[in-house]
C-alpha cells in the first residue's frame, strides 16, 4: 500500500519536472511561431539548455552524492573539444545530423573518460579532496587545451604545445586546433528542440537512476558513509557511477553549447563557469532537480537581460540571488511556500522532502 | 560447526593494544552479550568482526569461511549485519528506502535495468517493497514507511536500524548498545523485539549493552571485556557473581 503511494509521490514530482521542460519548449515554440522571438532571446536558447543539462548533471554529484565538485566546466570543455574536433574533421564529410549525433557520443565519451581519470584516484578518499582536485584539473585542462596546436596536411596530423609554426606544416595544411584561438570555422548547428531533447534524456537518466537500487546506494553514501559501507555498499563504485555519469552529461552539454557558435575556445570553460553551475544547483535546492532547472534558466537569462543597466547589472543579479536563496532555503519562506502549494494538491501527503 | 568462530583476535593502534586474545564461539539461534566498562574494546571488537578495522592478529571464521581482514562489503554479503552505538540512519531518505538499502546485495538488478525500467527492475522493486514493509511490520512501523528517517522518534530510529540490518538477511546480527537512551518501557519492549527477531529469523545475535537488566534478561551467554581482554564468560548468574566482573564494574574493594 505504502509502496504504491510512494510511487505516486515520486512520479508526481517527476511529472512536474518533465511537464515544466515541455511547457518551456512549447512556450518558446509558440513565441517563435507567432514571430515574437527576438534575436537576443533566440541566441540564448541553446546556452540555456546547455546550462540546464549542466545543472541537472552536477546535481548528481553535489545534491545526490553529496560531494563538492568545483570543476564541472572541465567536463563540458572535454566534451566540447572532443565532439567539435570530430565534427570539424571526419564529421565534415558526413550528413550534418549524423555528424552531430556522433559528435555528441564522442563528446560524452571523452568527458566520461576524463571523469574516470579524475575520479578514480580521488573518490577513494573522503573529505574535501574532490573539490580541490576537480578545481585543479579544470584549470589544467583549460591551460593545456589553450596551448595545444593541431594541424593536418598531406603528411598527416601535426601536434605541438608551442606554437603554430613549430608544427612544420606544408603551406596548404589546415589548422584544426589553434591554441588560445581554439577551433574555428565550426558549421553552426543550433536547434532548440535538440537542446530540449538532451534535457529530457538527462532528466530521464537522473530520475530513473535515483529511483533505483544504484540511486539509493548513492544517496545512502551521502547520508552516512560509514553506515553505507557497513550495509555492503561498494563506496568507490557508486561514487564513480554518480561522478562519471555527471561528467558524461556535462560532455553532452559541452557539445550542444559549442555547436551554437562558430568558434570554440578553452578559456570559456573556466572556474567561473563551474561556480555558476554550482550556484544554480545550490539555489535550486540540492537534490531538487526542478529547482536546479529553474535556477539555471533564470541565472543564464538574467545577466543577458540586465546588459542594458550596465552599472546596476551585478547589483540586481546579486539581489536576485539573495531572494532566490531566501525563497528556497529560509524556513519561513519554505513553510509559506508549502502552505501555498497545499492548496493546489488537496490530498498530497505532507513530507519534508523535496527532490525527485 | 559453530556459526562464528573467533580465535585470538587482536588489534593495536600504534602502541596501544585495544583488544587482545579475543575468543568467541557463536551458535545459530542464540543470544550473546558483550559487556564491559567504557573503553574496554567492545565496539572495537565489533569493528573487527564487520571489517571496519583490520585485525592485527587472530582469525575470524563465519560458517567455516575465513573472513579475517575482509572488506565490510564482503562481510556484509557473507552474512554479518550490524547497528551502531550512535544511530546511523540515512536521515534524508524515506524509512522504506532505508530498509531497501539494507537489501542492496540481496536483491539485485543492474544499473541499466534501473535506467531502462526493465521487467526485472519492476519485479525486484515490487518484491523489495513488499519485503521491506513486512520487516517494518515486525517492528510495528509499517505506517511510517513514507516518513523520512530523521522524522522518527528516537526509539523507532533504533528499531529502524535493526530493521535495515535484518534486510540484508544476516546469519549474525551485531547490535551496538540497542537500548542506549531508552526509557525502561522502551527497553522492555526492545527486549521482546530482540527475542522475537531471534526466534522469527532464526539467527544469532551478539549485542553490546550497558543496561544490565537488558543483558541479564535476554542473553544466554555473556562475555565480559576489560582493557581489551576477556575477564569472564558465562550465563548472567555466573557473571554477576564473578569477583573480577564486580571489581571491574564497581571498582576494587580498595577504592
Amino acid at each position: 500500500m505504502a509502496g504504491r503511494k510512494k510511487m505516486k509521490k515520486s512520479t508526481r514530482s517527476n511529472l512536474m519536472t518533465f511537464g515544466f521542460v515541455i511547457a518551456f519548449w512549447a512556450l518558446i515554440e509558440i513565441v517563435r511561431m507567432t514571430g515574437h522571438m527576438t534575436a537576443k532571446i533566440g541566441g540564448l536558447l541553446i546556452p540555456v539548455c546547455a546550462y540546464v543539462v549542466m545543472a541537472i548533471s552536477l546535481n548528481l554529484v553535489v545534491g545526490f552524492l553529496g560531494e563538492l565538485s568545483l570543476g564541472h566546466a572541465a567536463f563540458m570543455s572535454a566534451g566540447a573539444f572532443a565532439g567539435i574536433y570530430f565534427y570539424t574533421t571526419a564529421g565534415a564529410a558526413l550528413p550534418q545530423w549524423l555528424a552531430v549525433l556522433i559528435a555528441f557520443l564522442i563528446g560524452g565519451a571523452a568527458a566520461g573518460i576524463f571523469g574516470v581519470l579524475v575520479g578514480i584516484p580521488v573518490l577513494r578518499l573522503s573529505g574535501d579532496y574532490l573539490a580541490i582536485v576537480t578545481l585543479a584539473s579544470g584549470e589544467i585542462l583549460k591551460n593545456v587545451l589553450g596551448a595545444m596546436y593541431i594541424g593536418s596536411d598531406s603528411r598527416g596530423l601535426h601536434f605541438s604545445l608551442k606554437d603554430q609554426f613549430s608544427l612544420g606544416m606544408e603551406p596548404d595544411g589546415k589548422m584544426l586546433l589553434k591554441g588560445a584561438m581554439g577551433i574555428m570555422g565550426i558549421k553552426k548547428f543550433s536547434v532548440f528542440t535538440v537542446g530540449i531533447v538532451l534535457i529530457l534524456i538527462t532528466l530521464i537518466f537522473v530520475t530513473n537512476l535515483m529511483n533505483s537500487r544504484a540511486g539509493r546506494a548513492i544517496t545512502a553514501i551521502r547520508d552516512d558513509e560509514i553506515a553505507a559501507r557497513a550495509t555492503g555498499i561498494n563506496l568507490t563504485k557508486y561514487k564513480l557511477m554518480a561522478f562519471v555519469s555527471a561528467a558524461v552529461f556535462a560532455g553532452f552539454a559541452g557539445v550542444l553549447y559549442a555547436l551554437n557558435y562558430s568558434s570554440l575556445v578553452a578559456d570559456k570553460f573556466d572556474y567561473n563557469l563551474s561556480i555558476n553551475v554550482l550556484v544554480m544547483v545550490v539555489l535550486g535546492g540540492m537534490g531538487n532537480v526542478l529547482g536546479g532547472i529553474i535556477a539555471a534558466i533564470i541565472l543564464t537569462v538574467l545577466p543577458e537581460m540586465l546588459r542594458g543597466f550596465s552599472q546596476y547589472r551585478m547589483f540586481i543579479y546579486s539581489i536576485v540571488l539573495i531572494v532566490m536563496m531566501l525563497f528556497n532555503q529560509a524556513p519561513a519562506f519554505v513553510s509559506w511556500r508549502k502552505r501555498f502549494m497545499m492548496r493546489f494538491r488537496k490530498k498530497a501527503p505532507v513530507s519534508g522532502k523535496e527532490g525527485i | 560447526m559453530a556459526l562464528l568462530e573467533v580465535t585470538n583476535l587482536g588489534i593495536s593502534f600504534g602502541g596501544l593494544q585495544a583488544v587482545a586474545a579475543f575468543d568467541l564461539t557463536v551458535e545459530t539461534g542464540r543470544l550473546y552479550g558483550l559487556i564491559g566498562p567504557n573503553g574496554a574494546g567492545k565496539t572495537t571488537a565489533f569493528n573487527m568482526l564487520t571489517g571496519m578495522y583490520r585485525p592485527s592478529e587472530g582469525n575470524i571464521r563465519l560458517d567455516g569461511v575465513d573472513i579475517t581482514g575482509k572488506s565490510p562489503e564482503y562481510i556484509s554479503k557473507a552474512g554479518i549485519a550490524r547497528t551502531f552505538q550512535n544511530i546511523r540512519l540515512f536521515d534524508e531518505m524515506m524509512v522504506l528506502d532505508n530498509v531497501k538499502v539494507g537489501m542492496h546485495n540481496r536483491m539485485e538488478y543492474s544499473m541499466w535495468a534501473g535506467l531502462l525500467r526493465t521487467r526485472s527492475y519492476r519485479e525486484t522493486e515490487h518484491d523489495m517493497n513488499r519485503k521491506a514493509l513486512k520487516l517494518l511490520k515486525v517492528f510495528g512501523m509499517e505506517d511510517k514507511a513514507e516518513l523520512s528517517a530523521s522524522a522518527l522518534p528516537y526509539g523507532q530510529q533504533r528499531k529502524l536500524e535493526i530493521c535495515r540490518a535484518l534486510a540484508s538477511d544476516p546469519k549474525l546480527l551485531l547490535l551496538d548498545e540497542p537500548a542506549a537512551g531508552m526509557n525502561p518501557n522502551e527497553t522492555q519492549e526492545l527486549m521482546e523485539t530482540v527475542r522475537k527477531v531471534r526466534d522469527d529469523f532464526g539467527i544469532a545475535i551478539l549485542l553490546i549493552e550497558h543496561d544490565m537488566k537488558f543483558v541479564m534478561g535476554i542473553c544466554e551467554e555473556i562475555t565480559v571485556l576489560e582493557y581489551g581482554r576477556i575477564i569472564a564468560r558465562g550465563s548472567g548468574e555466573t557473571i554477576s557473581n564473578d569477583p573480577r566482573v564486580i571489581a571491574a564494574y564497581l571498582g576494587g574493594d580498595d577504592d
